[in-house]
């Protein structure tokens, strides 16, 4: 199944969108600015919505069927919230209007800042980040300029466990740190004496992520916490995993700094093919005048008359602005509509159902894959994708072979401290039928690795295109769409 | 309502399954004094509940549904064709994670690979990556990708003053933990006549990057490429901030000498949404390729040598390189990419020529009609601008402004509060949507309210 590009499908001269005339009497640009060409395909309307619409059965999404993504919760998204974000008083708001005319939207990030406030134990909360790795950089440019501001420099190391996400070693680069790289014990917790080797007086901090990426809660976090912060240290949460904690624990109450939220994740809001995300930031209380600028308060306080009237607050100590205005606000309303629907006892029983899907789907499991860590897991868990009597299947053969009978493959080779690891996160609203049906699907794949390993091999079948040539793809580089007869740059060794 | 599926029985059964009693046993791991905490947010909502409260809630906001909007400043209220949201709406798209598996993600890949084809011909650039979150993040951005294309050894960055406030704010914020870079050519004190004269006599071996934009913050339209030969003659980088949307008239900055184009996106398709999610343009010149940050989509052959897409270049990305990534940047902005590919080709080459020429059309005709009334003056009256352009006003703006609200208009950015010399300045943005008659309208009005 092949989709020809937009622009193979043009037609010169064709038109898709009709504007008005110019009403107003014309003014000349002058010659020099004026653009000779624009090269854009010339297609109707209904040409564009097939198109799209063709690419879009090429897709498999949360609404398609299983999703089982590890540490990327992909949860069902509710239909309300895309009927909330597209009301008018929404969508079509400036994000320059004067304060007074957009009370609506002010109220609604206030209260959201509250919510994760509460949700998450923190005494402030920013809702600027535009993604998880973005709530990162908040984080890591808090600590950077904490240290500075006590004038403690010689505070250069972060502290990251070998589990850790890709983006947390490259958000503390970025934000000027040295990066440690710390081991994981037997049992997938932070190994302690590890840690001991690096609590000095040049410890900036640690990030850590709980439950870790192999779905397990860190059975020592209160004492690593400790260490550090006795260390002169400051603990950021990655938050990636808190759909198993909601309602559960508070990490700012278990001592934790900084952590992010992935309203994306937890809070149910698409993923959009890759975005958009959204990665609001708490902070306990001594870093609220470090996080972005600005934060929504109340400027004036309601009376018997008039409603509080809501605005914005700049932190004194402040890292500066971290994007364009004030946040993602269209995945903002999503995550209030969520939150308001769940209300307290519905954020605690989707930890408590997410935790025991994984947890079925674990023991269904463990007996045909190798389970690395053998202890009850968080919201995921991670399985090794290789046995030793059929050393040639791999990982990538299961997960690819998964595709065929209907199933999104988990995330493979993450975490990298398990050898080729299935990392599996069936979230809270896949029912026991479908949970079954998956871990039937991986049964029988080992079984093939045994009598048909080749079917795994050559997999996936049945899909709209088969295993792709990655290598090829990065050596004869093609980025774009070959227009009419210029040379397809980028390939240059 | 949790969305969650499981019966009482089911749940029993599950329990059974993994062998423990209670679901609480579970959570045995975290410590038992935090287990469990009570929290203060309100009582379950149904659909119909919640519907109503955010309709009451949006219903306090005053929107561009309802009011002519003469507010720019990075973010344009242009119309948005049906089809665009119509198709957003494909779930198979908007539920899908980043394509990690292309098998089953052609879909969104084809999208990305379209995207990157239509950035690269409206900027007359070689390559475009996937996105960033927004202009100012790109922005940003191309400062630390010249950072490392100097491998650090450049120590300084000229922003021109007449580049987005914000955009500045965000590329500041960005560079705290770079202390050896030096960001600086946007001065206070430099006047906005004459910065790019200022910029160019500050350009030496040491510069790094160059960030212009075009137009500029105030709509202004300059020739910028004897400011970018000067660049290249002592080996420095050039960023020009776009608006894509001028790009349907104007020459794009790849044929005047730009190394990286950046920009917002938010006129491709995305409502204004109060700021967000909008989309990062970033664009480079090819030998910039292995430079560039975020995702690249690559097209391939699967086994069957049928053509496909794949996320391509991936060991530059921080899933890989870890601390040596340049970039932590993961999730972008897939979707407003996708928003933006169905509004560019829906408009296709005509429509978007012709969308450009509206917008500078009708804000020539209200700048002309303005600088009429008495006390107003257009500002840079002889520089060429786009559908944006700088008003002296006779009264403070932000009352003008207020007493807007009154007549149902939006009025213009006060320039004030980022460039402290142009007190009772209005920046104000003209785009297809305002008729003549509202243009009339408003200057009727900014005369009343400002000779009451």
């Amino acid at each position: 199944m092949t989709e020809p590009t937009v622009y193979e499908l043009s037609s010169s001269g064709r038109k898709g969108f009709q504007f008005p005339e110019i009403d107003v009497p014309l003014s000349p640009l002058p010659d020099k600015f004026i653009r000779k060409d624009l090269l854009f395909p010339e297609l109707s309307e209904q040409d564009v919505v097939r198109h799209f619409t063709h690419l879009s059965q090429m897709n498999y999404g949360i609404d398609t069927g299983l999703y089982p993504l590890g540490s990327c919760t992909m949860k069902y998204n509710p239909k309300i919230n895309e009927k909330a974000v597209r009301l008018q008083g929404f969508a079509l708001t400036h994000p320059l209007q004067p304060l007074i005319s957009t009370q609506g939207n002010l109220y609604l990030m206030y209260t959201l800042q509250e919510w994760l406030k509460e949700i998450g134990g923190f005494a402030a909360v920013t809702l600027q980040p535009a993604a998880g790795a973005q709530g990162e950089l908040v984080g890591g440019l808090i600590i950077h300029k904490y240290h500075k501001y006590r004038r403690d420099f010689k505070r250069t190391k972060i502290l990251i466990p070998d589990s850790a996400h890709g983006t947390n070693p490259a958000t503390s680069s970025m934000s000027g740190f040295d990066v440690i790289s710390l081991p994981s014990d037997e049992r997938g917790n932070v190994d302690l004496n590890s840690l001991k080797v690096f609590c000095n007086d040049e410890l900036a901090g640690l990030m850590l992520t709980n439950p870790n990426t192999l779905g397990l809660f860190d059975e020592n976090v209160l004492q690593v916490i400790q260490m550090v912060h006795k260390a002169g240290g400051l603990v950021y949460g990655d938050g990636a995993n808190l759909n198993a904690l909601l309602g559960i624990m508070r990490p700012g109450e278990l001592g934790f700094d900084i952590m992010h939220f992935n309203l994306h994740k937890t809070f149910a809001t698409p993923h959009g093919g890759g975005g958009p995300g959204s990665g609001p930031v708490g902070v306990c209380d001594k870093l609220i005048d470090f996080l972005p600028d600005p934060l929504i308060t109340i400027v004036e306080e309601s009376d018997d008359e008039n409603p509080p009237l809501f605005g914005f607050y700049h932190p004194k100590k402040s890292i500066g602005r971290i994007k364009s205005f004030y946040g993602h606000f269209g995945v903002l309303v999503r995550a209030f509509t969520y939150i308001s629907m769940l209300g307290a006892e519905g954020l605690h029983h989707v930890a408590e159902m997410a935790v025991l899907n994984a947890n079925y789907l674990l023991t269904k499991l463990k007996n045909t894959y190798t389970l690395p860590y053998d202890r009850k897991c968080m919201h995921e868990f991670v399985l090794e994708g290789i046995w030793k009597d059929v050393p040639d299947v791999h990982a990538l053969d299961i997960a690819k072979r998964l595709m065929d009978y209907g199933f999104h493959p988990p995330t493979n080779y993450f975490p990298l401290i398990v050898h080729e690891a299935l990392k599996i996160e069936p979230t809270e609203t896949e029912s026991i039928q479908t949970l079954d049906a998956f871990a039937a699907a991986l049964i029988k794949i080992a079984e093939e690795a045994r009598k048909d390993p080749q079917i795994l091999h050559t997999a996936p079948h049945h899909t709209p295109v088969r295993r792709c040539d990655e290598i090829k793809a990065a050596r004869d580089l093609v980025l774009r769409c070959q227009v009419h007869n210029e040379k397809i740059p980028g390939s240059q060794r | 309502m949790t969305f969650t599926p499981h019966t009482d029985s089911e749940v029993e059964e599950m329990l059974k399954a993994i062998d423990v009693k209670r679901i609480e046993d579970l959570f045995q791991e975290i410590p038992e004094s935090f287990r469990f905490p009570d929290l203060a947010i309100p009582s379950k909502l149904t659909e119909i509940e919640i519907l109503s409260e955010l309709q009451e809630i949006a219903s306090a906001n005053a929107t561009t549904g309802d009011m002519p909007c003469f507010l720019g400043a990075g973010a344009y209220d242009h119309y948005i064709p049906a089809v665009v949201d119509m198709l957003l709406r494909r779930s198979e798209f908007y539920t899908a994670y980043t394509p990690y598996q292309p098998e089953i993600s052609q879909g969104t890949l084809q999208a990305v690979f379209e995207y990157q084809s239509l950035i690269c011909s409206l900027t007359g650039m070689d390559v475009s990556n996937a996105s960033h979150y927004d202009g100012a993040t790109a922005a940003a951005e191309a400062v630390i990708l010249a950072y490392h294309f100097f491998r650090g050894k450049r120590k300084k960055v000229l922003l021109s003053r007449a580049v987005n406030p914000q955009y500045r704010q965000v590329i500041r914020t960005y560079m705290h933990g770079y202390e050896d870079l030096q960001i600086t050519g946007d001065n206070q004190a430099t006047s906005l006549e004459s910065d790019l004269e200022t910029i160019k006599r500050q350009i030496d071996p040491d510069t790094a990057l160059v960030l212009l934009q075009y137009p500029d913050f105030f709509g202004r339209i300059y020739d910028y490429a004897s400011l970018i030969d000067a660049a290249h003659k002592v080996g420095a980088l050039v960023a020009v901030a776009i608006n894509p949307t001028a790009l349907g008239m104007l020459t794009p900055p790849g044929e005047f000498g730009a190394d990286i184009v950046v920009g917002e996106g938010q006129p491709l398709g995305l409502p204004l949404s109060y700021g967000g999610p909008y989309l990062g343009l970033f664009a480079t010149k090819s030998r910039l390729v292995r430079k560039i940050a975020g995702r690249l989509v690559g097209k391939t052959r699967d086994i069957d040598e049928q053509p496909a897409y794949v996320l391509t270049l991936t060991a530059r990305e921080q899933h890989i390189r870890r601390d040596k990534s340049t970039s932590n940047i993961c999730t972008n902005q897939g979707l407003m990419a996708l928003a933006s590919t169905i509004y560019m080709s829906l408009l296709g080459k005509q429509g978007f020529k012709h969308l450009a020429n509206l917008c500078y059309q009708k804000a020539h005709y209200a700048a002309q009609q303005i600088d009429k009334l008495d006390g107003f003056e257009v500002v840079y009256k002889n520089t060429p601008f786009f559908h944006e352009f700088l008003v002296r006003c006779p009264k403070p703006v932000s009352m003008i402004n207020l007493a807007l609200q009154d007549y149902m208009i939006l009025g213009g950015f006060d320039v004030f509060e980022d460039y402290p010399e142009l007190e009772n300045h209005m920046l104000i943005a003209v785009t297809e949507k305002i008729t003549k008659n509202e243009i009339d309208a408003f200057c009727e009005t900014l005369e009343k309210v400002t000779h009451d």
